[in-house]
């Protein structure tokens, strides 16, 4: 994208908060704060999926993470600052035991999706069994602190100061994945992703590397999660774990196109617009319409725009751009 | 202290579930056999089968036994409807898109069902008795389908040994290319897979529907456990996944007795991840390619 | 019976066969011989309608098969035998041959057509209810062979038969694929090992980097010829 485009649209970016919206802002701001969440997360998940390691089990990360800080703020006071660390260990730890021995024993693609959609379901099935302290399936509410705006417990009735957080993390997010981008772990990975074999005979450690994205991958998750959990201030199994979730955090970033830096955001970008245009046009009219659009759009989509909305408007760019060198040389 | 007697009761009935999770399994398990490819949506179609067999009970009156060969029929159909408008367009596309549409037919089918049907849950009301077996109190609903679901899984052996069209499916299994080579034409095969596997969720539901009512998100409860019954079972297994049923159910079942349902869940993905680092590719050996 | 006007095919952006063409006549024996990666197995796929032709065409008895899928050659009447013999490990000698006769006509005399495979290959009838995974080379082969002739085929395909056997298994193989001539059924084999099929077959093509170098009657080349031409490149 050219550079001063990029800026442009960062300036713009910094100072939305400000602009006036009439009544809209509160609005606004909850949209695009819930739209630098996802996308974060979908970011996180593209680390994996680009590989060829598709999860349908990421909700298991977010649950985890959300619940965790949650627990440990409501149970303990314990500061999100440091549950935040706890938080990324256990998925992380989770991440491991699962992932161990599916890369030791090369267990991949639908099998693996499989597995991670099995992972998925659990976590969100152990926090409802254990509803004595979870909540089971009502759900959690994050204890208020003693102010309105607190640093140690994380939550602001300003959303303007989450705006600012979500958009550092997206930018975070972004920074990670163009390092892991540029880094030899990538290369590492497209071997591994095209022939595990020829990979590892060229001493490519595919086990440790498959590892290490994955716990990148819920690491990353988790945080989100939290980030999540600290913005709404209410955690319940079914928007942060299960099946639903995990899938709507692939379609997007499939959806947005699952190799390009801004493929995830753009992705996320629409079905989370689609999906309040939806809400606002059918209100509480014919319930479970709007989903069922959704559902409809995104089967269409996945048939008919494999490689997602972003990555096809690239590379119609991409050709055009090759026609004309032709065409001028 | 639990009476044992009602830990026999749920053992007794974790074992009779195991006979009807088992038909599902094995029906999602012969179509990733053939092609290769995981409907997510394969519970959510159950349901669809269960509300045609309520419609068609409470609604038009029929007798339960001809909705019941309806709710197959419809099983079947749909299967080869999924097959031809879903699985056909992406049947060359990356795993994460294939994944991704059996998923996508998830929500769709699980929210048209709320906008359709609502979210009440809806039941076929027949009175069946139930017995009293060694103080153990059993119903006869749950064992006519235990019996049923056994008879239909000896259908399918039968099918699958006996005829050359499911010995031909068996064939692509183990070789998708050679059976080509043979004059079958591989979209026939995946066809007449596609209409057995859906017959077989049709097959479950008729035999759920007399035990438990439908609502939209019924696939919500039985989804999870069959797909671990298929990972712990090694996906594409058949034996593996008859087994892991009945082995998964039994823990459940006995496990909500003992501590709650979902608790029941947890034990039994506790054992599949012990299972993971034992014998990762399932309870018996992993098919070969 | 069989005959490629001017073929060129390949995969993607590759191209294996540049303008090849040749001709099986009715009763014959053919072979096609070249070195690794001369494009014989893609040679194979193309008659068999694994792969289409870009350009030129196939035509069998008279009529054109250029593009129609694999399923449908069969039922022209075309047998492949495929290389490494594909066979359906888990189902047993029986069935694999079942499957041979999965054709509508095939099917009618199924019964018929095992009697005949099995009269050829007795080991087979011995063996009837293994499976076909836990046989030995040799039975594979024969196993490929019979479950090939069972679609009642009038040409059959041979790629690379010899493949992956040892030298005392490739003499009752080509053993194996005289019977099969014998039979009366038209063939194409396509092979590496240049001496033995010399001696099978009335005669060869030698096929090289894509294209057709030589050709003429087995007695008439010596194998020295082809073997100076495709191997030493003199």
């Amino acid at each position: 994208m050219p550079r001063a485009l990029a800026l442009a649209a960062l300036a713009g970016v910094a100072v939305a908060p400000f602009v006036p919206m009439g009544g809209m802002r509160q609005y606004v701001l909850h949209v695009i704060i819930q739209i630098f969440i996802w996308s974060f997360i979908g970011q996180a998940w593209s680390l994996m999926g680009r590989f060829g390691l598709v999860s349908l089990g990421h909700g298991a990360f977010l649950g985890v993470g959300a619940y965790t800080t949650t627990l440990l703020w409501n149970a303990y006071g314990l500061t999100p600052w440091l549950g935040v660390l706890v938080a990324v260990a256990l998925a992380v730890g989770l991440a491991l035991v699962v992932a161990y021995p599916c890369s030791r024993f090369g267990i991949v693609g639908h099998y693996f999706g499989l597995v991670t959609l099995a992972v998925g379901e659990v976590v969100r099935l152990l926090i409802i069994a254990e509803r004595d302290w979870t909540g089971g399936s009502l759900g959690l509410t994050l204890r208020a602190p003693e102010t309105a705006a607190s640093l140690f417990a994380v939550q602001y009735a300003d959303k303007r100061v989450f705006y600012y957080v979500a958009l550092a993390a997206w930018l975070g997010g972004l920074w990670v994945w163009h390092r892991l981008d540029r880094s030899m772990a990538r290369s590492a990975m497209e071997a591994i992703g095209e022939d595990e074999t020829a990979a590892a005979s060229v001493g490519i450690h595919v086990t440790r590397f498959k590892l290490g994205i994955t716990a990148l991958s819920a690491a990353l998750t988790a945080f989100g999660g939290v980030l999540y959990a600290q913005y709404i201030t209410y955690v319940n199994p079914e928007t942060l774990a299960g099946i639903g979730v995990s899938l709507r955090i692939v379609f997007a970033v499939v959806l947005g196109g699952m190799y390009s830096l801004l493929g995830p955001t753009v992705g996320t970008a629409i079905t989370i617009a689609l999906a309040e245009y939806l809400r606002v046009v059918f209100g509480l009219r014919f319930i479970g319409m709007a989903e069922t659009i959704y559902g409809l759009l995104l089967v269409l989509f996945i048939i008919f725009l494999p490689a997602g909305i972003w990555g096809s408007l690239r590379h119609a760019l991409r050709r055009r751009r090759r026609g004309e060198a032709a065409a001028a040389a | 202290m639990i009476d044992p007697v009602f830990l026999a009761e749920a053992a007794v009935n974790g074992l009779l579930l195991g006979g009807v999770l088992a038909l599902l399994a094995l029906g999602l398990n012969l179509i990733f056999g053939v092609l290769d490819i995981v409907w997510i949506a394969y519970v959510d179609l159950v349901m669809v089968c269960m509300y045609v067999v309520y419609f068609l009970v409470m609604v038009y009156g029929w007798p339960v036994w001809l909705a019941g060969l309806a709710g197959l029929a419809a099983g079947a159909v749909i299967g080869v409807a999924v097959h031809w408008l879903i699985i056909t367009p992406i049947l060359t596309s990356p795993p994460v898109n294939q994944l991704l549409a059996t998923g996508g037919l998830l929500f769709f089918v699980q929210s048209f069902a709320t906008f359709l049907w609502t979210t009440d849950h809806r039941s076929v009301r027949i009175s069946l008795p139930s017995l009293e077996v060694a103080g153990m109190f059993l119903s006869f609903a749950r064992l006519l389908a235990f019996a049923l679901a056994i008879l239909a899984m000896l259908g399918l052996y039968l099918f699958l040994t006996r005829t050359f069209i499911g010995t031909a499916i068996r064939a692509v299994a183990q070789d998708r290319g050679a059976m080509a080579l043979m004059g079958a034409s591989p979209q026939r095969i995946y066809t007449v897979t596609s209409a057995v596997g859906g017959a077989m969720a049709g097959a479950a539901a008729v035999l759920l529907s007399i035990q438990y009512s439908v609502h939209p998100h019924f696939g919500a409860a039985f989804g999870p456990i069959t797909f671990m019954i298929c990972v712990l079972g090694g996906l594409g297994n058949m034996v593996g996944a008859f087994l892991a049923a009945f082995i998964l159910s039994e823990i459940i079942s006995v496990g909500g007795v003992i501590w709650s349902t979902e608790m029941g869940y947890v034990i039994a993905f506790a054992l599949f991840i012990v299972m993971m680092f034992v014998r990762p590719g399932g309870l018996l050996a992993r098919r070969e390619r | 019976m069989l005959e490629l006007r001017g073929v060129t095919a390949g995969y993607g952006q590759f191209t294996a066969l540049w303008d090849v063409s040749l001709r099986v006549n009715r009763g014959e024996a053919v072979a096609v011989v070249g070195p690794n990666g001369a494009g014989k197995t893609t040679l194979l796929r193309v008659i068999s309608g694994v792969i289409a032709p870009r350009t030129g065409d196939l035509v069998f008895e008279g009529e054109s098969l250029g593009g129609q899928p694999a399923h449908r050659v069969v039922a022209h009447g075309i047998a492949h035998v495929p290389e490494g013999r594909r066979l359906f490990p888990g189902l047993t000698v029986a069935e694999n041959l079942k499957m041979g006769a999965f054709l509508p006509a095939a099917r009618r005399g199924y019964r018929e057509s095992l009697e005949r495979v099995y009269a050829l290959f007795p080991v087979l009838a011995e063996r009837s209810g293994q499976r076909a995974g836990s046989l030995s080379g040799g039975e594979q082969q024969m196993l490929a062979i019979g479950r090939a002739l069972m679609s009642r085929p009038k040409l059959i395909l041979f790629d690379e038969p010899s493949m992956g056997l040892a030298p005392v298994m490739v003499l009752r193989l080509f053993d194996l694929i005289r019977r099969v001539r014998e039979e009366g059924y038209t063939i194409l084999v396509v092979e590496q090992n240049v001496r033995q099929v010399l001696k099978l077959v009335d005669r060869a093509y030698l096929l090289e980097v894509g294209r057709i170098r030589m050709e003429g009657r087995a007695d008439e080349l010596s194998e020295q010829d082809f073997v100076r031409k495709a191997y030493v490149g003199l």
